[in-house]
């Protein structure tokens, strides 16, 4: 049908024309380091800068290894799927619990919807910023403690107006795991105007009559959202969980938001760094062979991610 | 069967409905408090940072917060516009995001148009190729971008910054499907009245498709407003640095003892534009978003 | 079940203008006979649907009630009233078999009602079985036709044993032959339950054809209600005359002067008792007899033959349609080459309307429907 379509051009090199300047850039910035990323993964301690020198590097598997071999990469791995891992349910739930009420209400929609999405048109770094300034401890440097609290900082506030205690967010000598939720609840609120976009957008493409029909037939609102809401639904989240795990494996700018380039609190710097860091910190330091090597394991995990994701959405997804 | 539906019918009438009516409306009112006390938490981000940077160093370190400033500081802003000399940066991200745009529309075009309308061989497999691409993370392509563009000698340079990304697949794709859309008979008419494809082009397909183009338009230039990684490799210099970079190496501390109402003047000025085209181009923010699941 | 509607109005805030009311159900007072098919009939937008939904309890009326038998079910929300429901496009879920479309009304039911896995399926199967639809059970509703699909929609309706059945537009979804099967259908499962059904339709064929009674609307008023013979053979007004019937009506411009009535100077019937009055005057398509010394002269244009009846396409200057459609025996004989036909007309299938209201005029021997108890 679409070649039936088509005019017969009487000049087919034409075509190339209008394509050239695309396929010309798309050779050099996408195709040519699609392989040279392969090949200099696979050549053992490839740096660019010993290449123009003139040594040669073996073929091999070497940099996977070292790399996989590295406390700091299994601590990057470890940071991303951890973050991805508990953002991407948090966020689809809260998504899909506020595009379903957003949904259900007539006054105020249009406002709160605009609402919703307006951390969408932010800069992670710059907003990152932002909520560091709201987590952070003024005055107290060193953690110790017998350091004196000048100002807990909003969040610390807020929590000890409703009688629980300041935490250590982020800085010098914070946890762990307030690190991370710091991070989480950044990178959640971040991701929520996406996923209420998406699965409004879904909800009010889904036919009112349903809706009616059931009510008819006096299904209670539980029932209604999980046997019709939530299946009828189904394409949309399966759409956002996927791109919302490819996305999570990418993390990094909002770290760097919220921690600056060092990745973490002033006494354990690099601690929150993810794999998306490691190859630019792989970078930094001349040795392409382990930014390589890095990038095409993360191109791995992220391609099997989404494979299982498919294939379970097929199976799950209804219609 | 008309018997059994008498008897089956005949208590359900009975049933209370008032307390159907008034779970109805509590129901009601628990969701708007759901959604006020979410819209609130949303928002809070934006309204301490416009507080905060109104605010004194002094009024800001009370250990009693203040929700409003007591004396309206707006010289942060100045101090912060210098500190960070966000008027060069400003200047270098226009100037960057300007050229990139043109240019990639134009490529965007032109390589939609001859995937659309026009027939050549390998054109199928080739955009199949494209559309391939698509799925690699952006990582992958920047670590031989950067030996690339080294050897190039483009470091530090607006050059950088603007070509390497002017050919977005996922763009060509998007106006490629807003082509499809127009009546064929269009392009056949005009092949009758003997009008060349780039006049078609340029009078009857791109006004036609102008709304996509406006929001390719606005994807790219926050795109450039919000690039970080790339810029940062390539082009830290003064002369050449890019918005969000300044403002990340303006103010290196997040933590600690940090002089954040100027901070947050600086973050409040880098912010004011996205929020100024938010207002005034959602509608187009929001249809390119929801196609492309893409940010920037 | 009886259903009694009691001056029943329904009124909307105007989408296009701000603070400008819409009534789309006037008063509209009627009693819909235990047992019946009722077809509420009408061109969109005449209220039809409003009332429907009204009867069904999505919508609540503004002023007037709603009785059930002799339960005043207003107030009560659509699952407390025993209703089932069948939209226009069947609103089947379309992520569950057609099974588990039929079970889901019965899976809502709570507390004493509440019903065991078997006793679900032996109810969910004796539906099916009544719409003919239990071979395809396991079937998700897009590998169904439109019929099917239909039939699962009406099984789903039916499953919860619903006092008053109510189907929106169920044909119009349907391509032309279905929609003829269809309709038996509907007749044949509405006799078999014997659950008083009411449904809408634009279609005044559909509604004539199946109906044991119906009504036709106006833009939120009732017009006529009765036995859809009653109401061809007598309609109250001009808007009745002329929406029901195919072909339509033919309606001229006419008057009557000393107990004759008159088209074009031309007297062409005897209407003694009616005083003097410029009228329109209604002909029914069968209503015209081919005669040669007939008091009617019409313009003969075209004739088509149509096997068993002959249609004669006519043109007269006082007729307010472009052309007047006579359908007469196939008998007769036109002659095709004549410039003028000349017809006699027969008085029951002649109705005189006032020029001014479009009420009705009765002829003698005619009188006005009665609605059906």
């Amino acid at each position: 049908m679409a070649n039936n379509s088509m005019v017969e051009s009487r000049h087919p090199w034409k075509a190339w024309i209008y394509l050239a300047p695309a396929i010309a850039l798309l050779l050099v910035f996408t195709v040519w380091p699609i392989i040279n990323t392969v090949r200099m993964a696979f050549l053992e301690n490839y740096s660019g800068l010993k290449s123009v020198g003139g040594t040669t590097f073996k073929f091999g598997l070497g940099n996977f290894v070292k790399v996989l071999q590295y406390k700091r990469f299994i601590q990057c791995m470890k940071n991303t799927v951890l973050i991805c891992f508990l953002t991407v349910p948090i966020s689809t739930m809260l998504a899909l619990l506020i595009s379903v009420a957003l949904n259900s209400i007539k006054g105020l929609q249009k406002f709160l919807q605009t609402v919703f999405f307006l951390p969408y048109v932010t800069n992670s770094i710059a907003i990152g910023m932002v909520f560091a300034a709201m987590f952070n401890i003024v005055g107290s440097f060193y953690g110790t403690e017998n350091e004196l609290i000048v100002t807990a900082g909003i969040i610390n506030n807020i929590i000890q107006f409703f009688g629980g205690k300041p935490v250590n967010w982020i800085n010098y000598g914070s946890t762990y795991a307030a690190n991370i939720t710091v991070m989480v609840i950044y990178i959640v609120w971040n991701a929520l105007p996406f996923k209420i976009l998406i699965l409004l957008g879904g909800l009010q493409s889904v036919n009112k009559q349903y809706y009616d029909a059931a009510k008819v037939d006096g299904t209670s609102r539980r029932r209604i959202f999980a046997r019709i809401t939530v299946p009828l639904l189904s394409p949309m989240i399966a759409y956002v969980v996927i791109t919302g795990f490819i996305g999570g494996f990418k993390e990094y700018t909002s770290i760097v938001g919220i921690f600056g380039e060092s990745m973490g609190p002033a006494d354990d710097k690099g601690r929150l760094n993810t794999m998306v860091g490691f190859i630019y910190d792989s970078l930094s330091t001349n040795s392409q062979g382990r930014a390589s090597a890095a990038a095409l394991i993360l191109f791995g995990i992220i391609l099997i991610v989404t494979l299982i994701q498919l294939y379970v959405s097929k199976k799950r997804v209804h219609y | 069967m008309a018997e059994r539906i008498e008897i089956m019918h005949e208590k359900n009438m009975q049933k209370e409905t008032s307390k159907q009516l008034i779970l109805g409306y509590v129901f009601k009112v628990l969701v708007y408090l759901f959604l006020i006390l979410m819209g609130v938490i949303v928002l809070f981000p934006f309204y301490w940072m416009i507080i905060s940077s109104l605010k004194t160093l002094t009024e800001y370190r009370l250990s009693v917060p203040t929700f409003f400033p007591t004396k309206i500081m707006f010289s942060n802003y100045a101090d912060a516009f210098t500190t960070a000399s966000l008027g060069r940066l400003f200047l270098n991200t226009l100037y960057v995001g300007i050229v990139s745009t043109i240019l990639s529309l134009i490529i965007t075009i032109l390589s939609a148009f001859a995937f659309a309308r026009l027939e050549f061989k390998g054109k199928n497999i080739l955009f199949a190729g494209l559309l391939a691409t698509m799925m690699i993370p952006g990582e992958l392509f920047t670590i031989t971008n950067y030996s690339t563009v080294t050897n190039l000698g483009w470091i530090n340079t607006y050059t950088v910054l603007i070509v390497p990304f002017l050919v977005s697949v996922f763009y060509i794709y998007l106006l490629r499907q807003n082509f499809l859309q127009i009546p064929n008979e269009l392009y056949l008419a005009a092949k009758v009245d003997g009008t060349s494809d780039f006049k078609y082009l340029c009078k009857v397909m791109i006004p036609l498709s102008l709304p996509t183009l406006i929001s390719i338009t606005i994807l790219k230039m926050m795109g450039a407003w919000n690039s970080y990684i790339w810029p940062r490799l390539v082009a830290n210099d003064a002369a050449h640095r890019m918005v969000t970079n300044g403002l990340r190496n303006a103010f290196k501390d997040t933590t600690g003892d940090v002089n954040y109402p100027v901070q947050m003047a600086a973050v409040a000025l880098v912010s004011a534009p996205l929020f100024l085209v938010f207002i005034f181009l959602r509608k187009y923010i929001m249809k390119g978003v929801s196609r492309s699941g893409i940010k920037g | 079940m009886k259903v009694e509607l009691q001056n029943l109005t329904k009124q909307f805030m105007s989408r296009h203008k701000a603070g400008e009311v819409v009534t789309a159900v006037n008063n509209f007072t009627f009693t819909i006979p235990d047992g019946k098919l009722v077809g509420l009939l009408g061109p969109s937008g005449c209220g039809k649907s409003t009332t429907l939904y009204m009867i069904c309890g999505l919508q609540k009326p503004t002023s007037g009630k709603i009785f059930f038998g002799e339960d005043d079910v207003t107030q009560l929300p659509p699952e407390n009233r025993g209703v089932g429901l069948v939209f226009q496009n069947y609103a089947l879920y379309p992520h569950m078999t057609v099974k588990q479309n039929i079970l889901f009304p019965l899976q809502n039911l709570k507390g004493a009602d509440k019903l065991t896995k078997e006793q679900m399926l032996e109810r969910a199967y004796e539906c099916a079985k009544i719409v003919q639809i239990d071979e395809l059970m396991d079937r998700k509703p897009s590998e169904l036709s439109g019929g099917q699909q239909q039939r699962v929609a009406i099984a789903r309706a039916l499953v919860k044993m619903p006092r008053v059945l109510l189907l929106d537009e169920p044909l119009s979804n349907l391509d032309a032959r279905l929609r003829l099967q269809t309709r038996e259908e509907i007749k044949r499962i509405q006799k078999e339950t014997k659950i008083t059904t009411v449904f809408v339709t634009h279609d005044q064929e559909e509604a004539m054809s199946i109906s044991d009674m119906i009504v036709v609307m106006k833009l939120g008023i009732v017009q006529q209600i009765g036995k859809p013979q009653d109401v061809y053979n007598s309609p109250a007004n001009l808007f009745v005359a002329k929406f029901l019937g195919t072909p339509p009506i033919n309606v001229f411009g006419g008057e009557v002067k000393g107990g004759k009535l008159c088209i074009g100077g031309e007297e062409v019937l005897d209407v003694a008792g009616v005083s003097d009055c410029k009228v329109y005057v209604g002909i029914r398509p069968e209503g015209f007899i081919l005669r040669e010394d007939g008091p009617f002269t019409c313009k003969l244009q075209n004739v088509e033959v149509m096997g068993r009846d002959v249609s004669i396409v006519a043109t007269n200057n006082a007729s307010e349609n472009p052309i007047i459609r006579a359908i007469i025996d196939a008998d007769n004989l036109v002659d095709t080459n004549a410039e003028n036909v000349r017809f006699a007309l027969k008085p029951n299938k002649v109705f005189l309307f006032d020029k001014e209201t479009e009420e009705r005029i009765y002829l003698d021997g005619q009188k006005p429907t009665e609605i059906p108890r």
